[in-house]
């Protein structure tokens, strides 16, 4: 078994415009994708927008700079993220697969291991 | 990194194994027999490796290998042992051309992994420097064994998607070596035989799907043809030009009832219907006697199977072969404004043939040279200039 992180990647100006239709399809989306498949699901969360964002440069220097924002500016940006485990990168795929994503995609990143 | 280290150590029993494994089939061209692989020479030589595969075998598990039976039946007709080496041959071809590789990568790891070729001859057949090409692969192969990508035969639900990209990797070798897209050489037979033998390689592996049987008929009709695509001087011979009775018969012959075969799928795959389209060309006495309609009709169900431009770039050609060259240019017409065949040759090219015919040899001689322009290619150029100054010197 291998842990994987699905980051979730969307257009946060799609949903700004949504309703609360929208809001709560999403949200039963989610329900949904955590009932199928929470023998895999290892943790997740969703994120504030990313005007609510900082970005500290420089940490542990005497030259550090903390600014509004995210680090970059992107149009699909990090809006969440599941902690997965799965056996290989093929099962991952399968579940990263049906993980809700309406305005975006999402990325799969296998977990680094320290022995 | 572990992993990696042992992932490399496959790496060299594969190679070692798979390329005595491929060198035991014909190699010096189209065999007598084509298909003689299908029964003997293959299955030998995997008793004979057989040493080896156990040592593949060892090193092996570092990557993700589950126990589980694939879905999909794998030819083990041969005597005890053979058939778990098709199957390792069988699960490393869905490794190399796994999806989340890079597209690259995929062939760059074919030609390593289950063809035997250096690191070096891989940077050579794709025109990149060496230590280039050796990242490309090291990059490869570690996401292969960090993302534990699997070492396995896709299950039955998957299997379909998977092997498309299997059969795309093999299709794309055998296309960069048809006709190379630079140089000096039309054609890079090394990369066509490392085609040729992955494509029989897996009709051996997978004997009863539809697109193998395909691609396989495709790559064999295709190549049957070799010998009369240029004259004795070097230069470029069209289709019209070209002389049948050098046609390789006994390919085209064995090629056809892989074609019928393929074809039985319902709806026909992708390499399937290409395979039918060289049948048509390969059974035709002559050119003249070319079934054109036949042909137009296949391209228009591959481009409802398989929506490219160059496929409508294809057909339209078709069309004004069977009802005459005004015909074909108003076929071209709408695909002028498609912006990925903007830098495409074959589109200029088959513009100039039918302004040609029409005798609009000054609107013939631009399109020639805007074809030339766009090919890098030194026998396709040299081609396309001569037909231009034959326009210009007709346009008077």
């Amino acid at each position: 078994m291998a842990e994987y992180l699905v980051l979730i990647y969307e257009n946060e100006a799609d949903y700004a415009k949504g309703d609360q239709g929208v809001f709560d399809e999403v949200m039963k989306a989610h329900n949904d994708f955590g009932h199928a498949h929470g023998g895999s699901i290892r943790g997740g969360n969703a994120l504030q927008p990313t005007s609510t964002a900082t970005s500290i440069r420089g940490t542990r220097t005497d030259s550090v700079t903390v600014t509004d924002g995210p680090f970059a500016e992107t149009k699909e940006a990090l809006g969440g993220y599941y902690l997965i485990e799965a056996p290989d990168l093929d099962a991952a795929i399968e579940i990263a697969k049906q993980v809700p994503a309406k305005f975006g995609g999402v990325e799969v990143r296998p977990v680094m291991v320290f022995d | 990194m572990r992993v990696t280290r042992d992932l490399d150590l496959a790496e060299e029993c594969a190679q070692d194994a798979f390329a005595r494994a491929l060198t035991a089939w014909p190699v010096d061209g189209v065999p007598e027999r084509p298909g003689a692989w299908l029964t003997t020479v293959a299955r030998r030589r995997a008793l004979d490796v057989l040493r080896r595969e156990a040592a593949l075998r060892r090193a092996l598990p570092m990557l993700v290998v589950d126990d589980v039976e694939p879905a999909y039946e794998v030819d083990d007709t041969g005597t005890d042992g053979p058939g778990a080496i098709a199957d390792d041959r069988l699960r490393l071809v869905f490794t190399c051309a796994h999806p989340a590789l890079n597209a690259d990568a995929q062939v760059a790891l074919t030609l390593r992994l289950l063809c035997g070729l250096t690191t070096a001859e891989i940077a050579k057949a794709f025109l990149v420097a060496e230590p280039t090409m050796a990242a490309r692969l090291t990059r490869a192969k570690k996401k292969i064994a960090v993302a534990r990508i699997p070492y396995r035969v896709p299950d039955a639900a998957a299997l379909p998607e998977r092997l498309d990209a299997v059969l795309t990797v093999v299709h794309v070798l055998f296309t960069v070596g048809h006709t190379a897209p630079t140089g000096p050489q039309l054609v890079r037979s090394d990369l066509v035989e490392r085609a040729l033998d992955l494509a029989r390689m897996l009709r051996q592996l997978l004997p009863s799907d539809p697109e193998v049987a395909g691609l396989l008929a495709l790559l064999e009709l295709t190549h049957a043809r070799r010998a009369t695509r240029t004259d004795a001087t070097g230069r470029l011979l069209l289709l019209d030009e070209q002389d049948r009775a050098r046609w390789d018969r006994d390919a085209i012959d064995a090629a056809v009832p892989l074609v019928r075969e393929s074809l039985r799928s319902r709806p026909p795959g992708r390499f399937a219907l290409q395979a039918a389209i060289a049948a048509v060309h390969g059974e035709a006495a002559s050119y003249a006697d070319t079934d054109w309609r036949e042909i137009v009709a296949l391209y228009g169900v591959l481009l409802q199977r398989w929506p490219s431009p160059v496929v409508a770039l294809n057909r339209a050609v078709a069309i004004g072969l069977a009802d005459g060259p005004a015909a074909g240019l108003a076929a071209l017409e709408p695909l002028g404004s498609e912006p990925a065949l903007a830098t495409y040759a074959y589109l200029p090219a088959a513009r100039a043939d039918f302004l040609r015919r029409l005798g609009r040899y000054d609107e013939a001689a631009t399109a020639y040279a805007e074809a030339a322009l766009l090919t890098d290619n030194d026998v396709e150029r040299a081609f396309l200039r001569s037909r231009y100054d034959e326009a210009r010197a007709a346009a008077g």
